[in-house]
């Protein structure tokens, strides 16, 4: 009976791993910077990887590394499955709808100009108009501008309120007959603030417009279920949660998907190929030209495993304490403004001291160990908007603790010892 | 600690706080800006120009502590010098703060730039530093009206 308490306690455990445990599982934390015990404050940059991720591109380099889709040899039928796995669990971790809708790209900026220039290029024309957000990334703005050049079509933006909210009166309004697409930030990288996306689309969709939700900064915080949001593309990097660079996922819904012409030709992307005529591959390939980053996939599929275990909701719950705590402290020193106070935010904590610089202010946390984020944040716009050049850019992940951010706001304190 | 009070000197915070020569020059003979967009440091160095020596400098714009107290340095070293003397000073002024060999008697010629010395323990800060002294380095040869550190 005993063995089978224990077996079911292990079954337990190796399904479940605690918010608070789950620190020692990243390597790099454990490093001292400027002879201080580092405070990772930089994860809308990029996140740390747990040892699984890192474990899993090892294995694969040492045990199953060969090309997908190709070989019948032994090893290229190992690579396709790791491959196609991770597929499979990407699928599952957005609740999307089937295995086809999950394109491997290299990263969210790459997923926004797929759409920009395949889906985009076919269906805005002259006259025609893009909507976007006064909050989105570069990312999110930069792809749409070039479409909107090319074709003679205009970039509307949504305003946002001074608390960083989209005001969505006004997004209403902007969404009109010659709305051929909407492309929206699930969570601002600049700001934190969470965008009511399932509304904003059902809103589009009444004008049967589509939408592109850039969740970079979404999925790492949040449970995310594409299905129950209702957009038609949602775009995330494997990097900023927990995975390796080079790799990200667009999702589309596979109506619009099959519909749209290839984004890049090559290998892979093929069924048939003649001088006179080639027929593209079904999907997701046909949006997969050349050898993927195969190792990237594998490693992104670890970190929805380890995800999975600790489970999004509570990374949601712990991060909106921590975030609570974070506010708080940072209001009490003194010049200190925060710049995106909505009432729904994850994770990040933007702000500027009265007299000092962002730069300045980085310089200082460095030196203390601390690694946040000072500039514009890609999102240039943004800073307009609240009359800054930058802001200094704390950004929490679940394995941040309340301790570092005493220490955080210690090192604020310094600041202005040293810089009066 | 103390490499951050060797990089946030007294003299730096104090060109921070009230910078020399901050002013837009009406009648310039030339005027370049300068920008990090790294970090969204702006400036605009205005020059007038007798021939070879720059008889008066000035600057606006925004940035950190450093570029800022740099900027108002450089306004008050290179006045009254000749072009190829405030060359020349600029590359004295970039193997400090890069941490670069120095010639003979450099610490002399650069007298209160020595102050920016301690830049080059934080090598993130170099552009800030130098975003000045480029600008200028543009404005007295023929270069573009606009120069970026990236």
């Amino acid at each position: 009976m005993q063995t089978t308490t224990q077996t079911a306690a292990q079954d337990l455990m190796d399904r479940f791993i605690a918010v608070r445990g789950c620190r020692h599982h990243f390597p790099l934390l454990r490093q001292r910077v400027n002879g201080k015990a580092l405070v990772y404050f930089d994860n809308a940059a990029t996140s740390q990887k747990p040892q699984v991720v890192i474990d899993a591109i090892m294995r694969y380099y040492e045990e199953e590394n060969s090309n997908i889709h190709r070989g019948v040899h032994f090893l290229s039928e190992q690579a396709t499955q790791a491959y196609e796995a991770a597929r499979v669990k990407v699928q599952r971790f957005l609740n999307a709808a089937h295995e086809k809708e999950i394109i491997f790209v290299r990263g969210t900026t790459e997923g926004i100009n797929l759409v920009a220039q395949s889906y985009g290029r076919k269906h805005v024309g002259p006259g025609d108009e893009v909507l976007i957000s006064a909050m989105e990334h570069h990312s999110n703005i930069v792809p749409w501008q070039m479409l909107c050049e090319e074709k003679g079509a205009s970039l509307r933006v949504a305003p946002i309120n001074d608390a960083g909210e989209i005001i969505l009166e006004e997004y209403e309004r902007l969404l009109t007959s010659r709305t051929r697409i909407v492309g929206l930030v699930h969570v601002s990288n600049a700001l934190g603030t969470i965008n009511p996306v399932k509304r904003m689309t059902a809103m589009a969709h009444k004008r049967g417009i589509p939408v592109l939700v850039d969740g970079a900064q979404a999925v790492p915080h949040m449970k995310v279920d594409v299905q129950d949001l209702g957009c038609e593309f949602y775009a995330f990097s494997s990097h900023k949660t927990f995975g390796p660079t080079g790799i990200g996922v667009l999702y589309g819904k596979s109506a619009l998907l099959e519909a749209m012409p290839p984004y890049q030709g090559g290998g892979d992307m093929i069924k048939s190929v003649t001088f006179a005529k080639t027929v593209y591959n079904d999907l997701p390939h046909k949006f997969e030209a050349g050898t993927p980053n195969i190792e990237g996939t594998i490693g992104l599929g670890a970190a929805i495993d380890y995800l999975n275990k600790i489970d999004m909701e509570r990374v949601g719950a712990f991060e909106h304490d921590l975030l609570d705590y974070a506010t708080k402290a940072l209001s009490a020193v003194p010049g200190v403004r925060v710049i995106g106070t909505a009432r729904e935010k994850a994770a990040v904590l933007s702000f500027v001291i009265d007299g000092i610089h962002p730069h300045d202010i980085g310089t200082i946390l460095d030196n203390e160990g601390i690694a946040v984020r000072t500039g514009h944040h890609c999102a240039q716009p943004v800073m307009q908007r609240f009359g800054v050049i930058a802001t200094v850019r704390a950004s929490f992940a679940f394995y941040n603790t309340k301790e570092e951010v005493d220490t955080f706001v210690a090192a604020l304190h310094t600041v202005r010892e040293v810089l009066g | 600690m103390s490499a951050l009070r060797e990089l946030y000197q007294e003299v730096i915070l104090d060109h921070n706080k009230s910078p020399r020569n901050f002013r837009a020059m009406e009648d310039a003979t030339k005027h370049v800006e300068g920008y990090n967009p790294l970090c969204g440091d702006h400036y605009t160095i205005y020059l007038k120009l007798r021939g070879d020596v720059i008889e008066d400098v000035s600057f606006t714009g925004s940035g950190c502590a450093i570029s800022k107290a740099s900027a108002s340095f450089m306004s008050a070293m290179v006045k009254g010098k000749t072009k190829e003397e405030a060359e020349s000073l600029f590359g004295e002024f970039h193997a400090l703060v890069t941490g670069g060999e120095q010639s003979d008697g450099s610490l002399d010629r650069l007298g209160k730039l020595a102050a920016f010395s301690g830049v080059s323990e934080f090598p993130a800060r170099v552009k800030c530093a130098s975003l000045a002294w480029h600008t200028l380095h543009a404005a007295l040869g023929s270069d573009a009206a606009k120069v970026s550190t990236e």
